[in-house]
Parts: structure tokens; sequence; C-alpha cells
């Protein structure tokens, strides 16, 4: 016996002959939808977040360690590439959190149908960057606020 | 997968003896609720963590200490580190069965249990130094 899965393979046509069944055809034959993006997103949007969160342990550690740990991660959290970083960080998270909340409806039975499911996608796309985008600016925003008052 | 050109059943076992040996593992229920229950939970905590991030944005390392202190706050922020580090393992897992095969899928997956593990061991010993230290402060400032 080869590969047990080379059994699965065999099937019979109705006149009894022997046949082989044929394999579901690769990803790239497909004609490329939104959802596919916005699955394979999620899944990414996943990794990166638990990435993210691994890196926004850095800041908890540093506060438990003392002023001069914080301050070091002050000098990430206040440089323009360090900020960048946050933002995808926040990109990541909120997508998940979005696509995540439409899952849940999904295994509720609610918006399941290929109509349904086509209309959402956009939405979801536009609910992501527009709350992205408010969170970014205003976080910055609040934190540059208040390290100005403290300097004057 | 061989023998393309002239289909043959190499196995020779009834069809029913080969779907009871591929039946459901059984843990695959318990995998698939703890994912959403985990990500159910963390829909409040997160909408917690980002009023929080709001009110510490800027925050000198005294007044992160001083909030992080608060016991209300220690229990929310060891919820959510808990939580995302267990709903982080678990959709790793996910991913490792997708795309792992063979004999390098356990390893793989033990790797990935024992990093996502110490970091989320490292942020839970974090929160509770940054609260325990707190109160120790406040005591010794006292006496």
């Amino acid at each position: 016996m080869q590969d047990v899965r080379d059994a699965l393979y065999v099937g019979q046509r109705s006149d009894g002959t022997l046949t082989r069944r044929p394999m579901s055809p690769h990803l790239q034959v497909y004609r490329f939808r939104l959802s596919m993006f916005l699955s394979i997103a999620n899944r990414a949007a996943g990794v990166a977040a638990a990435g993210g969160s691994a890196l926004g342990l850095c800041w908890i550690s540093a506060a438990a360690k003392g002023p001069k740990s914080f301050s070091k991660v002050q000098k990430v959290t206040g440089n323009p590439l360090g900020q960048l970083l946050l933002a995808g960080w926040a990109l990541a998270l909120v997508y998940h959190f979005v696509a995540g909340l439409r899952h849940l409806a999904w295994d509720s039975g609610y918006r399941f149908s290929k109509k349904e499911i086509n209309e959402d996608g956009p939405v979801a796309v536009g609910v992501t960057l527009g709350t992205t985008l408010a969170l970014v600016t205003t976080i910055l925003g609040v934190a540059i606020c208040r390290s100005r008052k403290k300097a004057s | 997968m061989s023998n393309m050109k002239k289909p043959h059943i190499t196995v020779m076992r009834s069809q029913l003896s080969r779907a009871r040996g591929l039946g459901s593992g059984q843990a695959g229920v318990g995998h698939w609720w703890a994912e959403r229950a985990s990500a159910v939970a963390l829909v409040p905590l997160s909408g917690w963590f980002v009023i929080q991030v709001f009110r510490l944005a800027g925050a000198s390392q005294p007044e992160v200490a001083k909030w992080g202190a608060r016991p209300f706050n220690t229990t929310m922020m060891l919820s959510l580190v808990i939580l995302t580090f267990y709903h982080t393992q678990l959709g790793l897992q996910v991913i490792i069965d997708d795309y792992v095969h063979g004999k390098a899928h356990l390893p793989a997956g033990l790797l990935m249990k024992g990093i996502v593990f110490l970091l989320g061991l490292f942020g839970t010993v974090s929160v509770l130094k940054l609260a325990l230290a707190g109160s120790t402060k406040g005591r010794v400032a006292a006496g």
C-alpha cells in the first residue's frame, strides 16, 4: 500500500468501473474576489496582532521595571518609525476584531448568504480603515497634547 | 500520488471500516468553542483597553505605575493578557494544522505553544510586578 490517501481518490462509475476522483483545483485558477482576500487577511492580521502583542509586552514590562526602562520604550513610541509600527499593530487588531465579529455572526447563522457576504465585505474594509485612522490620530493627538502640557 | 493513469484499489479494507477509521478526532469541537469563547471575552476587554490607552497616552512611568496598582486595572489587564495569548495559541495551532504536514507538525505545535506560553507568563508577571511594586512603595512611604 502506498499513501493511504490514494485509496480515497478511487471511485466507482455507475457501470462499476473504477475511476480517479477529481482533485480540487489550485488557488490560481479562481478569479480574484474581495472575500478571498478578506479571509486570508484575517489570518494574516491575527498573526500580526499576536506579534504586536508580543512587542506590546515590552511596554508593560518596562513600566514594571522602572523609569529608566520606561524612558527607553518612550523613545520608541515617540519615534515616527515606532509610531508606524504601532499604527500597523492597530490596523491588524482592528481588522481582526471586525472580521472576528463577522465570523461570530456567521457562526450564529446571520449574514451568511453569498449575497450578504459580498455586501458586507466593502463595509468591513471601510469600518476597519475608518476606525484605525480615528484611533491612531486621536491617540497620537492626546499623547502630543499631554507631553506638551508637561513640558510647559 | 501514484497510478494517475489506471485507477485501482490498493487498500484491502471495506469502505465502512475506512469511514470509521477516518472519523472525527473528537477534540475539534472543544478547540472551536474555546476559540469563540475567548474571542467573545476579548471584545469588552479590548474596548476597555482602548479607553485605557487614551488615559495613558503620553503618561510617565509613575503615572502608569499608579494606574497599574489599582486592583480593578490589574484584574482587567491580567484577563486581557491571559486571554490574548490563549486565543493566540488557539489561532496559531489552526495555522500550523493547515500548513505544516508530516513529522514537523507535532514539534512545530509544541514549539509554538512553548513560545506563546512564555510570552503570556511574561506579561502576567509584568502586570503583577507593576501592581504589587506600586502598593509596597505606598506602604513604605506611609511607614
